[in-house]
């Protein structure tokens, strides 16, 4: 007797693209091939017309009104918050702050979490992998408050030495952050474990999961971190969105960020009473359409499953790891145990700059330069690379189209 | 619409791969430094000036395609040159690949890179040997940016 086997469906990727209106653009006569998505994703017609429809017919501002508008935007708002919540596996939605962006997210921790309690001589740690919004908070408060700056060291192929780490995981220490995945090399870090080393030694860690929450499940409580934030735009959502996520008691201890409407109770010119969390940590009239675009990209995701989003995007990996190594001259940058679907590399006598215009007039857009990581091209010596990073959208042909741009590029060079 | 082989010509590709003027002019008496962090392009220039011209010119430096080229033809260019005559080069060179030229200017070798005008992403890697000589010329100690 057979037994039925349930097959999952298979990822229908010619299906999904045409949710993306931008991806039927021509660029320079040719289709295109949009291969730049760890710098910002394409967007799906149903977060542009949430947008759209929130100015059409929701438009308020939100949290202090009594009329009808501003109750449908509120509610639009905060179930986003939820939403968020869910995404992040978060305990509460009272511990997703609704930020620019992951930057600020980071900028908000540095400012309202570590700078309170850092003295002169105490410690930061951060990796050698991290992009600049990662490195350059940290660098900001270090000269304030005369702290030290601690990195830890990253191998050959790209991954974080875990040893080292541990090792620089002091008694002053204040906090550790580190990126989920990162942004030029692909290396996916083990986060989970690098949260427990540093919670042995009592000692708070942020990740920031920019480049992890497109691509791989997330769940904040499994990994133990007290903060995790990422970006809007890098998940299909809009631009000038982002959320942090950070333990109620943490929020709850610490001072505000940025002062002004909506994260106060009450104000009168000797007291001012802050509002709960996370009100406390968003003053001002918010990003209100960039949150409301931001969940229709949540439920887009999760419409098509993570798990068969990173399938798909580890086979694009592995076509055009596979692919690209066959190129003569060409080396890639960042071979860690676990990547996501990025690929940085550099082409023997061709600059990336130049990769990257010859690339452009066959429609295809990559990254050219330091991906706001210079200590980490410092590290592997190069002044830049060229990096192809790919998405839900892409498919195996988009990849063909790279090999054949590479290929061309060889031609003109001569190489 | 714009062909990579306005970019990329035989002459640019070959100033790229065997740059003229390349190295270190222990005699110069002028020196200034280009960078453009957000491209990886970097240039250092030296200049050996004599009363108002320019003696010897090298350039050091490591950089894309379009901004070595634009350097080695420019120390070609410049040299032996006054210098009014090569600030005057300087405007016209930077003329013309920002599409203002009316290619009635006789900017001989320079000319080929008339193409980068359709590649206004690549402007600042053409001119950035350009301002960084200009610095030199005017003795300005700062480093040069085209970004």
């Amino acid at each position: 007797m057979k037994t039925a086997v349930t097959s999952r469906p298979a990822y229908d990727v010619r299906k999904v693209r045409e949710d993306f209106p931008i991806l039927k653009t021509r660029v320079r006569g040719k289709p295109l091939v949009y291969l730049d998505n760890a710098a910002t994703t394409q967007k799906p017609r149903v977060v542009i017309d949430a947008v759209r429809t929130y100015y059409e017919s929701m438009n308020a501002n939100i949290h202090r009104g009594v009329h009808y508008l501003s109750e449908l935007g509120t509610q639009a708002y905060e179930n986003a918050r939820l939403k968020v919540a869910r995404f992040l596996n978060a305990a509460d939605p009272r511990e997703i702050v609704f930020t620019r962006g992951a930057t600020e997210a980071i900028n908000l921790v540095a400012r309202s979490f570590v700078a309170p309690a850092l003295r002169a001589g105490d410690e930061i740690l951060i990796t050698a992998l991290e992009h600049h919004s990662n490195i350059v908070p940290w660098q900001i408060l270090r000269d304030e408050k005369e702290a030290v700056l601690r990195v830890a060291p990253v191998d050959d192929r790209g991954d974080v030495i875990l040893e080292e780490l541990e090792k620089l995981l002091s008694s002053r220490t204040k906090i550790l952050s580190v990126a989920h995945v990162s942004n030029a090399l692909g290396t996916v870090n083990p986060v989970k474990a690098m949260v427990d080393l540093a919670r042995r030694r009592g000692v708070p860690v942020l990740v920031d999961g920019a480049q992890a929450v497109p691509h791989l499940k997330v769940d904040v409580r499994d990994l133990g971190c007290d903060f995790y934030c990422f970006s809007g735009h890098k998940l299909y959502g809009p631009t000038g969105v982002g959320a942090l996520y950070g333990r109620a008691e943490r929020l709850e201890a610490m001072p505000p960020y940025q002062g002004g409407g909506d994260m106060i109770l009450s104000v009168s010119f000797e007291k001012t009473v802050y509002n709960k969390i996370p009100y406390k940590f968003e003053a001002g009239t918010p990003n209100i359409e960039g949150v409301i675009g931001l969940a229709p990209a949540i439920d887009y995701l999760g419409g098509l499953g993570l798990d068969a989003v990173g399938a798909h995007e580890h086979r694009l990996l592995e076509a055009a790891t596979e692919a690209l190594g066959q190129v003569k001259g060409l080396r890639i940058i960042g071979t860690a145990r676990e990547k996501s679907a990025v690929i940085s590399f550099v082409l023997d006598g061709v600059h990336p700059h130049d990769v990257g215009t010859i690339l452009d007039q066959e429609g295809i857009a990559i990254r050219t330069g330091h991906h706001c990581a210079q200590p980490l091209m410092d590290r592997f010596g190069v002044p830049a690379t060229a990096r192809a990073s790919f998405a839900l959208y892409n498919t195996k042909e988009e990849v063909d189209t790279l090999v054949d741009g590479l290929r061309k590029v060889s031609e003109v060079f001569g190489t | 619409m714009s062909d990579l082989s306005d970019l990329y010509q035989e002459m640019i590709l070959d100033h790229y791969k065997a740059p003229r003027n390349f190295g270190a002019l222990p005699e110069a008496n002028r020196v200034a430094h280009g960078d453009n962090p957000l491209c990886g392009d970097k240039v250092a220039v030296t200049v050996k000036v004599d009363g108002d011209r320019i003696r010897d010119i090298r350039f050091k430096g490591a950089g894309c395609a379009i901004s070595t080229a634009s350097a080695s033809l420019m120390t070609e260019t410049v040299k032996g040159k006054t210098r009014q005559e090569a600030q005057e080069l300087f405007e016209k060179f930077h003329k013309m690949v920002t599409g203002g030229g009316n290619g009635g200017d006789d900017l001989g070798k320079l000319e080929v890179f008339s193409g980068v005008s359709e590649f206004p992403v690549r402007v600042k890697c053409a001119s950035l040997a350009w301002h960084t000589l200009k610095a030199a010329l005017e003795g300005s100690k700062e480093t040069v940016s085209t970004e």
